[in-house]
C-alpha cells in the first residue's frame, strides 16, 4: 500500500507544571534554579514518617483547568502510588491519580488552516515531578539535586484525536493559551514547564481500527514535535510496508538531532507500577462551594474576547488575533482603550511599536511594565496634535521603557508642537521671505510648491508645529 | 481454599521489580512464604463484598489541605546528610543511562 494512504493517529500526554508557590505536599519552595536540594524537606525527599499534604491552589488549578477544556469534575477523588525505583524519585514511589483522576471526558477546539475540530480530553489528573539527574563526566557519575521533587503537575491526557504535527501544535497552543489565561502555568517548552510524550501509530487512512502505538520521549520543542511525527509515522510504515513486521508496542527516545529514535530498554520501562491508593493522603470531596469558588475565578477566555473585541470595538480580525494572544496584553488593551476613548489607536500601539520593541529586546508580554495611563495619555496626545506622529514614537519609547508620564516628558524634551499662533506666523513670513521661488510657484498656481514651505517652518521650529496649521496659515499668507 | 503455586516467572519478575537478587535458597523460601500469604489473603473471599466501596482509608476524613504559603527553609543540609555520597551540594549515585 503507497504511503500515502496511511494516516497517523496521535494522542498526547502533557505534563504541565502549575504555578503554585509551593509543592504538591509540602511547604517547599518551587522557585526556579535555586541552590541544589535547598527547597527539600523530608517530605519531598520521601523520608519515613514525613506526611504530605495538600496545597489547595494545586487542586484549584487542575479544576479549573479541566473546567476551562470542558471536563466533567470529578467530584470524589484520590490520589494513588505509583512505584519505581530511580534516583530522581526519592519515595521510590510517585504520588499521582489512577483510579479517580480529578477531571476527565473533556474537549479543546483546535483551528488549523483545513478547519475547527475537537480534540478529546481523556483525563487530567494532579502528580508530582521528580527531581533532576546532572550526568558527572568527571566521576561518571550522577548527580542528583531534588529541588523539583515534589512540584506540582498535571498531566493531560488527550483522545487519540490528532493526526498530523499541525494539529498537534495547535493543539498544544491551545492548552498553553487557556492555562497562561487561568495563570495556572507560564508553559515553557523549552524549559520544561510544559512537556509532552506523544503516542503514534499508522493505520490505513478511513480506518477505525487502531494500530500499535509508540510513546515517544524527549521531545522538547514544537518543532522537534512536527519532526518526530513526521519520523516516527515513517518508520512505522517502513516497517510494516518494505520489513514485513508489525509495528512493536515501545517507549521510543526521539533525538532530535539525528531526527531518529531508538528504542528505550524494557527493563527500564517496566510497565508494572502496582499502583494503589496512597494511604497518607485522604480523600478529595471537592464542595460545591469550591466548585463555585472556582467558577467565579475563571477568566474571560480567548474565544470569548475575540467575540466581544469585535462587537464591542469593531477591530480587524488580525489585530484581535494578537491581542488575544497574551492575557496581559489583552488586560493593558482594554484599559488603554477605556482610558483614552480610542480602541483602533490604542490597538495600533500595542500590534505594532509595542511588539517591535518587545522583538528588539526579546521581551514578552509579562514584561511590559508601562501602564495604560501613560499610554492613553499619549494617544490622546497624538490625537489631539499635540505632538508629531515621529516625536509620539520617541514619547511611546521613554513610556515603554521607564513608564514615564508622556506629558512631562514632551515638555521636558521639548517635543510639543507649538500652538502659539505668533511663532508660527514669524516662521511663515520667514520662510516666504526666505524661499521666494516656491512662493512665486504657488502664486501661479502650483499648489505643491507649498510642501517646501511648510518644511521650512517645521526645521524653523524644530519639528514642533502642525503641519497641518502651518501650511493653512502660509496659504493665506499666500493670499494676500 | 486452593493452594497458590508461585513459579519462577513469577519470582524473577518480583526480582525485578524489587530490585532483590535471591539465593536459590531464598528463592524456594519465597515462593513457600508468598504462597502462604496469599492463602491467607484468600479468606477475604468467604465475605460477601457485593456492592461495598473499595475502603482506602481507615479514617472518615477527606479535604485536608494547606494553603499555598512557604514555610521551609534552606534544607539542603539535613536532606544532604542522609546521601552515602554527595557531590556539588548533590546526592551522587551510580550513573543513570540514559542513551
Amino acid at each position: 500500500m503507497p504511503y500515502e494512504q496511511y494516516e497517523t493517529v496521535i494522542g498526547l500526554e502533557t505534563h504541565v507544571e502549575l504555578a503554585t508557590k509551593t509543592k504538591l505536599f509540602c511547604g517547599c519552595s518551587t522557585e526556579f534554579g535555586g541552590k541544589p536540594n535547598s527547597h527539600t524537606c523530608p517530605v519531598c525527599t520521601g523520608m519515613p514518617g514525613s506526611l504530605p499534604v495538600l496545597n489547595r491552589q494545586a487542586l484549584k488549578y487542575a479544576i479549573a483547568v479541566g473546567l476551562a477544556t470542558h471536563c466533567e469534575i470529578t467530584r470524589h477523588s484520590k490520589f494513588d502510588r505509583k512505584n519505581y525505583f530511580y534516583p530522581d524519585n526519592p519515595q521510590n514511589y510517585q504520588i499521582s491519580q489512577l483510579y479517580l483522576p480529578i477531571c476527565r471526558n473533556g474537549w479543546v477546539e483546535i483551528s488549523t488552516p483545513s478547519g475547527k475540530k475537537k480534540i478529546g480530553i481523556h483525563e487530567i489528573h494532579m502528580e508530582e515531578d521528580a527531581g533532576k539527574l546532572i550526568h558527572d563526566e568527571w566521576t561518571d557519575s550522577s548527580l542528583v539535586d531534588y529541588n523539583r521533587s515534589g512540584v506540582p503537575l498535571i498531566e493531560i491526557v488527550s483522545e487519540p484525536d490528532m493526526r498530523s504535527g499541525e494539529e498537534v501544535t495547535a493543539y498544544l497552543e491551545k492548552l498553553r493559551l487557556i492555562l497562561s489565561y487561568l495563570g495556572a502555568s507560564d508553559c515553557k517548552l523549552e524549559e520544561g514547564s510544559m512537556r509532552a510524550d506523544v503516542n503514534i501509530s499508522v493505520r490505513p487512512a478511513g480506518s477505525s481500527l487502531f494500530g500499535t502505538r509508540c510513546e515517544m520521549k524527549n521531545i522538547n520543542s514544537f518543532k522537534a514535535i512536527e519532526r518526530c511525527i513526521r519520523g516516527e509515522a515513517e518508520r512505522q510504515i517502513e516497517r510494516i510496508e518494505e520489513d514485513k513486521k508489525e509495528v512493536v508496542q515501545e517507549t521510543r527516545r526521539w533525538d532530535d538531532n539525528k531526527e531518529s529514535s531508538k528504542a528505550m530498554r524494557s527493563k527500564e520501562d517496566a510497565k508494572d507500577y502496582r499502583y494503589f491508593p496512597d494511604p497518607d493522603l485522604v480523600p478529595i470531596d471537592v464542595s460545591d462551594e469550591l466548585l463555585a469558588e472556582i467558577k467565579e475565578e475563571q477568566p474571560e477566555f480567548q474565544e470569548e474576547k475575540a467575540v466581544r473585541y469585535k462587537e464591542e470595538y469593531g477591530l480587524p480580525d488580525g489585530d484581535i488575533r494578537v491581542l488575544t494572544s497574551d492575557k496581559r496584553l489583552a488586560e493593558i488593551f482594554e484599559e488603554t482603550a477605556k482610558l483614552s476613548g480610542l480602541p483602533k489607536k490604542a490597538s495600533n500601539w500595542l500590534i505594532v511599536e509595542t511588539q517591535q520593541l518587545m522583538k528588539e529586546k526579546n521581551e514578552e508580554p509579562k514584561d511590559l511594565h508601562f501602564s495604560p495611563e501613560h499610554l492613553a495619555v499619549l494617544i490622546k496626545m497624538a490625537d489631539e496634535n499635540k505632538v508629531s506622529s515621529g516625536a509620539a514614537r520617541q514619547i511611546f519609547n521613554a513610556v515603554y521603557e521607564n513608564d514615564c508620564d508622556p506629558e512631562a516628558y514632551a515638555k521636558e524634551k521639548g517635543l510639543l508642537i507649538v500652538h502659539d499662533e505668533g511663532a508660527l506666523r514669524a516662521a511663515a513670513e520667514k520662510a516666504i521671505d526666505s524661499n521666494p521661488k516656491a512662493a512665486a510657484d504657488y502664486r501661479a498656481g502650483k499648489e505643491k510648491a507649498i510642501g517646501a514651505l511648510v518644511g521650512f517652518v517645521m526645521k524653523e521650529l524644530h519639528g514642533k508645529a502642525d503641519p497641518g496649521q502651518a501650511g493653512q496659515l502660509l496659504a493665506g499668507l499666500l493670499k494676500n | 481454599m486452593s493452594e497458590h503455586v508461585i513459579d519462577d516467572d513469577t519470582i524473577d519478575n518480583i526480582e525485578i521489580l524489587a530490585k532483590l537478587s535471591l539465593t536459590d535458597e531464598e528463592r524456594l523460601q519465597a515462593k513457600a512464604d508468598l504462597s502462604e500469604m496469599l492463602s491467607y489473603i484468600d479468606r477475604l473471599n468467604e465475605l460477601d463484598t457485593q456492592g461495598v466501596e473499595p475502603m482506602s482509608h481507615v479514617f472518615k476524613v477527606s479535604n485536608v489541605f494547606r494553603e499555598d504559603v512557604v514555610t521551609n527553609g534552606d534544607g539542603s543540609a539535613d536532606t544532604l546528610s542522609n546521601a552515602p555520597a554527595r557531590k556539588d551540594g548533590m546526592y551522587q549515585v551510580p550513573r543513570t543511562f540514559e542513551e
